[in-house]
């Protein structure tokens, strides 16, 4: 009964972060109308989007490591969500977590960057092979900031799991965002590099790499990347919030707290133009690693 | 009315309504008309509220925009990609050269009908039109997906041999492979 429980609710949290993550895909885009004086599509739009590309008669493939490079990718987006916890207590969305997650998820979300890089790189396109480089190189950047507030909080509160972390939140009764302040700037800094949007969109790069990785992905390659995308987002955004805001109760506040973080990366993103690489790398290595490192000298104090 | 092959189904009104809802194009602009194309797209006119957005690659648009006249030469291409798009896909002859050759009629290099070379689903006309036209050239086109009218795709590929001959009179240097997958 409790492993038929266990299933149900993993199958019921891909449903939840499917849809959470497709409509926010939808809010940004209105959003970011809204701030371009337009009036924007509706909110359901990407789910049109997606319902049509997975509907298309045709998709080309170049070979086998591109047919399973979608697929490597939205194994990778529910496998890193099989491992948060989706809400503080209740039999439903604690999913499979255990002792040492965060150091597993850590190494799992870049797996999918690793999975894409080869197929991308299997379909000969030259805008592909420079996005995937870009795409490495950013995430050298994003991801020592990142992996410092992580430590930083490992040391501070003597837990490598999530769950362990939100205890402690709960033990001290402030989240972490004000007993670890710097390890926090640090990962929320970070996080517009995962998120991709401008001036982080160096890998896409619509006008200037016709859309980078995935420029020979079509139909049903393209409609699987977008469902991974949707899932790995609403995956980011609950892992922060579990993270550093004290996690959620219920779903609704899940989905207000994510949704006010998301805008973060989204507004910064639809006001600034395009880094160059060398410049998103810069930026990460400075005032992040800066916050991280005064967040791990907070720490071990 | 159920059992009557020619109907749609229950699943075709949502495919189609899920395929007119999100036109990814492709604008071939090389005629003068790709410049109302950014209005089009943009915050004066904002074509994304009706579910439009420009595509960056032949393999994810749905929609080939063909802005004015075709040279022999752009000929070309425009085959390449319009074989690279996957299917189902449509194509929009926007402006008075892809029907006519507008002001280009009797010019020594460009096309003067589009449709002979490739299938097209929607011509706007005008020279050039403006973005009001344009939008209701894809208003024309989503009636035509609802309705399960916009073809184009399928009649290239069934009257393919038809279609190659008549690119090969004008194409000179034919270096292609037959199909472009």
């Amino acid at each position: 009964m409790d492993l038929l429980i266990k299933i149900l609710g993993a199958l019921a949290t891909v449903v939840l972060a499917f849809t959470v993550g497709m409509t926010y895909g939808g809010l940004t885009r209105k959003v970011i109308a809204r701030i371009q004086n337009r009036i924007g599509p509706p909110w359901y739009q990407n789910f049109l989007d997606n319902l049509k590309l997975i509907l298309k008669k045709e998709a080309v493939h170049h070979g086998f490591m591109q047919h399973v490079a979608p697929l490597w990718l939205i194994a990778m987006s529910i496998t890193t969500l099989m491992f948060i916890p989706i809400l503080k207590d209740g039999a439903w969305f604690t999913n499979f977590n255990f002792d040492g997650d965060l150091i597993l998820l850590l190494y799992l979300m870049v797996i999918g960057s690793l999975g894409m890089a080869l197929g991308a790189g299997q379909t000969g396109n030259p805008n592909s092979a420079i996005g995937v480089t870009r795409g490495l190189t950013q995430m050298v950047g994003f991801e020592i900031p990142w992996v410092m507030a992580l430590v930083a909080l490992m040391i501070q509160y003597e837990t490598t799991s999530i769950t362990g972390l939100m205890d402690a939140a709960e033990a001290q009764g402030t989240w972490l965002v004000f007993s670890s302040p710097f390890a926090t700037i640090a990962a929320i800094l970070a996080m517009p590099g995962m998120f991709r949007y401008s001036p982080f969109d160096i890998v896409g790069a619509p006008a200037e790499l016709a859309s980078g990785p995935v420029s020979e992905f079509g139909g049903k390659y393209l409609s699987t990347m977008m469902t991974s995308g949707a899932i790995f987002a609403f995956v980011k955004l609950t892992l922060y919030v579990d993270i550093f805001f004290g996690g959620a109760s219920n779903l609704v506040e899940l989905v207000v707290k994510t949704f006010i973080l998301y805008m973060f990366p989204v507004l910064w993103g639809a006001v600034s133009p395009r880094f160059r690489t060398e410049q998103a790398v810069k930026f990460f290595w400075g005032w992040p690693v800066l916050f991280g490192i005064i967040g791990l000298i907070q720490a071990s104090f | 009315m159920i059992n009557d092959k020619n109907s749609q189904g229950i699943v075709d009104i949502i495919a189609e309504y899920a395929r007119k809802q999100s036109l990814f194009i492709m604008a071939y602009g090389t005629g003068c008309g790709a410049i109302e194309i950014p209005p089009t797209l943009t915050s004066r006119y904002d074509a994304e509220r009706l579910g439009i957005r420009g595509a960056a690659t032949p393999r994810q648009a749905d929609v080939l925009l063909i802005t004015g006249y075709l040279a022999t030469k752009s000929l070309k291409r425009v085959i390449r990609v319009y074989e690279q798009m996957q299917a189902p896909k449509y194509v929009i002859g926007f402006g008075s050269c892809t029907i006519n050759g507008g002001m280009y009629w009797d010019s020594y290099n460009t096309i003067n009908l589009l449709d002979k070379y490739i299938p097209v689903d929607v011509y706007i006309n005008g020279c050039m039109p403006r973005p009001e036209a344009v939008i209701a050239g894809f208003e024309k086109l989503k009636e035509l997906i609802q309705s399960g009218n916009a073809l184009g795709w399928k009649k290239y590929e069934d009257n393919l041999e038809e279609y190659r001959e008549n690119q090969k009179k004008v194409i000179v240097n034919w270096q292609m492979p037959d199909y472009n997958w």
